[in-house]
């Protein structure tokens, strides 16, 4: 195990093409990009079929069919199809956390229990009063599990982008390989863990703010003082 | 396409082959190994988190540098198959270990209370009545781990060994959409009868949910 | 009662399946890797991840199954710094090589100067092959790196050699496989023989669709593409002269681990190397680029009309 090319300083200068601060931005870019598009899709789809109950089978099991598809696989034909560029990554990515975020905002969805849905209704809410202000509250906490796990997925995976010839922390893996310097493939390694155990651990402090104090059992004195 | 399949059928059938070997393979010696691993974060408490932890940055590791790196730590071949299935057993275990753990967390205390009552020893109740109750729980992370790892394989074609992975590279490098689309459509493929099986499995040794799910509705 | 335990049963009974299929399957994949030369009879052909290398490395496949000899194919490996690995610790026995980018990798601090004929470069290359290994007879078909641009960008600054390119790669990208960076036949021979030096370098793919692709589409406007790939022709792209033999020749040899060659590999994969022209080679090479052609047909196609099987 050779540590030098993660702990060379040069590496860590900014503004340096290749150097770390740039390879994490883009790769964090990526990362990001892909979330949100997968967020944009799967968000509403997962609310309405919880929500609604219509389509249980097709969020199930379109689901599991994104799970399977190999992102690689994927990267290569899009690439193939619409030649190099962002949109290609981009796609593979969102393919990859659609599953996580559909499937998890469905279960949460389902999870919640029904007598609180039919006491708002007694209190008059409208439908969608019920689904943002009653339904989407209580699974959150699952739903961002669900994200959570996506998060990690697309982190660890925005590296296939570079055998694309784009850019993020999977060129020092591409790159490393190509001219066998094992330091550098494992710098890109380190350094991805390290990225999506920080994110993972961002957005577990994101999840305790955005719970309802309510749902979490903490205390309920900051509710009243948050409302 | 189908062009394509008649004149490289050898070539397609080798990779898929490999491919299951590939997936399948970690898939086994991962559950092998998480069962115990999950007990025991179970059995002693104070190691859940710990697990929880060690198994998300596990798996936070990109495969396509574990592919690279286990030659390195095991000393074996660059081209080894063996690196493949070890990194795939890591992800695995990974993947179950915690849900081995959730699952035997989630047995109501009431039934090992009563297993307990009845005579059970720690070991009995284990096997005869926790694992079993615990079962559908870690069934459901069998899937996701082996489907998971089906669509992981492909990445080592990047380093000359990945099952149909390498028809995605093959494609790649000629601009020829038929050798990917096969190797996806042949992917999913597997991915979903590995899947249907262990939910037959998991229909057939939990007869119960079945029941009870019918009573329910 | 009795079912609980009946599936307690059950499910101990397929723990136990699957440990053992397990240790029973542990077996198969592995034997596929250690069986190759040691256990003599077959012979572990690899290629680099390229189509031409895996085209060669097909042919000498057939080649050597026309004889008699067992083949178990690696293709698609990697560059030359991960296959070269894959041939020292024995994963593969034999794959098809450049002579001149072979002496450059094998050399410390590049390839010597001087030495930039085929002969002379076969010599030289033979003192520096690692313990174990050998070549066979080189071939007269090159397939050398070359800097290539597009029609426009050649008219546009008027380039017709690499020397050409000095006042204006300032501003230009460009593009070839990430171990370019690196090599001296890459970056930085190019700074130090021709005093270029490139605004920007895209790290892509070896000659590959990725560069083939970027030069298209203007991602880049150099592009390191290998002189017989069809893709030059196809795209009219103009390949800039090599006047000082920064590459150097670029013959196709077969590189063998010794313990797996005798005479019948060796009269199998010369018999290959006489009948290989540069000419020849480009044309198979279309077929499998351009007519997209499955690499086994093509090979087999060289071979019976060269009258080799």
């Amino acid at each position: 195990m050779n540590f030098s090319y993660l702990f060379d300083p040069e590496h860590w200068e900014l503004g340096v093409p290749g150097g770390f601060p740039q390879l994490i931005l883009s790769h964090l870019g990526y990362s990001a990009l892909g979330l949100l598009l997968g967020v944009i899709i799967a968000l509403p789809v997962g609310l309405y079929i919880g929500h609604t109950g219509r389509g249980s089978f097709l969020a199930i099991n379109a689901g599991n069919a994104g799970r399977s598809l190999p992102t690689l696989g994927l990267l290569m034909l899009m690439v193939t199809l619409l030649g190099l560029g962002l949109l290609p990554v981009l796609i593979a990515l969102t393919v990859l956390v659609v599953p996580p975020i559909l499937t998890s905002t469905y279960a949460g969805m389902r999870a919640v229990d029904h007598g609180v849905v039919d006491a708002a209704k007694g209190m008059g809410m409208r439908p969608l009063q019920v689904l943002f202000r009653v339904e989407f509250p209580m699974a959150l906490p699952v739903i961002m599990g669900g994200f959570r796990s996506a998060a990690l997925q697309v982190i660890a995976t925005a590296t296939v982008a570079a055998s694309v010839g784009l850019g993020g922390l999977g060129r020092l893996l591409i790159d490393g390989l190509a001219v066998n310097d094992y330091s550098r493939v494992l710098a890109g390694a380190v350094v991805v863990a390290v990225l999506a155990v920080a994110l993972d651990l961002i957005l577990a402090l994101v999840q305790r703010w955005v719970v309802s104090p309510g749902l979490s059992g903490r205390r309920v004195r900051r509710a009243t003082a948050a409302t | 396409m189908i062009q394509y399949l008649q004149n490289n059928y050898e070539v397609v059938l080798t990779a898929l082959q490999q491919h299951v070997w590939l997936a399948l393979l970690p898939v086994l010696l991962g559950f092998a190994i998480a069962l115990p691993v999950g007990y025991l974060a179970v059995r002693f408490t104070w190691l859940y988190h710990p697990l929880v932890n060690v198994c998300g940055v596990l798996y936070s590791i990109p495969s396509l540098a574990l592919f690279v790196f286990l030659p390195v730590l095991l000393g074996t071949k660059v081209l080894s198959p063996i690196n493949i299935v070890v990194a795939l057993t890591i992800y695995t275990v990974a993947l179950l270990a915690r849900t081995v753990a959730d699952g035997l967390r989630s047995v109501d205390p009431l039934i090992t209370q009563a297993a307990t009552a009845m005579g059970y020893r720690r070991f009995g109740r284990l096997i005869n009545v926790e694992l079993p109750v615990a079962l559908p729980v870690i069934l459901a992370g069998l899937r996701v781990a082996t489907v998971a790892n089906i669509s992981l394989v492909s990445v080592g074609a990047l380093i000359g060994v990945g099952g149909l992975g390498q028809l995605f590279t093959r494609g790649f490098q000629l601009f020829y959409l038929e050798p990917i689309l096969v190797g996806i459509i042949l992917s999913v493929l597997l991915a979903g009868i590995a899947d249907l099986v262990i939910v037959l499995i998991q229909r057939a040794v939990t007869p119960w949910a079945r029941f009870q799910r019918g009573g329910a509705a | 009662m009795s079912r609980i335990r009946m599936v307690g049963a059950a499910v101990t009974g397929i723990a136990l399946a699957l440990s053992l299929a397990a240790c029973g399957a542990d077996e198969d994949p592995l034997a596929q890797e250690t069986g190759a030369a040691s256990s003599g009879g077959a012979v572990t052909v690899g290629s680099a991840n390229f189509a031409e290398s895996e085209l060669l490395a097909e042919i000498y496949s057939q080649a050597l199954e026309s004889k008699g000899v067992e083949v178990k194919r690696s293709f698609n490996i990697g560059a030359r710094e991960l296959y070269l690995k894959a041939l020292n610790d024995g994963s593969i026995d034999l794959l098809p090589e450049y002579n001149g980018a072979l002496l450059a990798a094998l050399s410390t601090g590049g390839a010597p100067e001087g030495v930039s004929k085929p002969e002379d470069v076969l010599g030289a290359l033979k003192k520096v092959l690692p313990a174990g290994t050998e070549v066979l007879e080189q071939s007269t078909a090159e397939d050398k790196d070359t800097l290539t641009v597009t029609a426009e960008t050649a008219a546009k600054h008027s380039l017709k050699t690499i020397e050409d390119l000095k006042a204006v790669a300032g501003q230009l990208t460009i593009g070839a496989g990430p171990e370019w960076g690196e090599r001296y036949q890459g970056l930085k021979g190019l700074k130090e023989v021709y005093g270029v030096e490139f605004k920007e370098f895209k790290p892509l793919d070896a000659g590959g669709p990725l560069t083939v692709n970027a030069l298209k589409g203007g991602q880049i406007d150099v592009a390191n593409i290998f002189s017989t790939d069809s893709s030059i022709v196809t795209n009219k792209f103009v390949v800039l002269e090599d006047p000082k033999s920064l590459y150097l020749a670029e013959n196709i040899i077969p590189l063998i681990r010794t313990e797996a060659k005798n005479d019948t590999v060796a009269g199998a994969l010369n018999a290959v190397s006489a009948k290989l022209t540069t000419e020849n080679l480009t044309s198979y090479l279309a077929q499998v680029q351009v007519d997209k052609k499955d690499t086994a047909t093509v090979a087999k196609a060289f071979l019976t009309e060269n009258g080799l099987v």
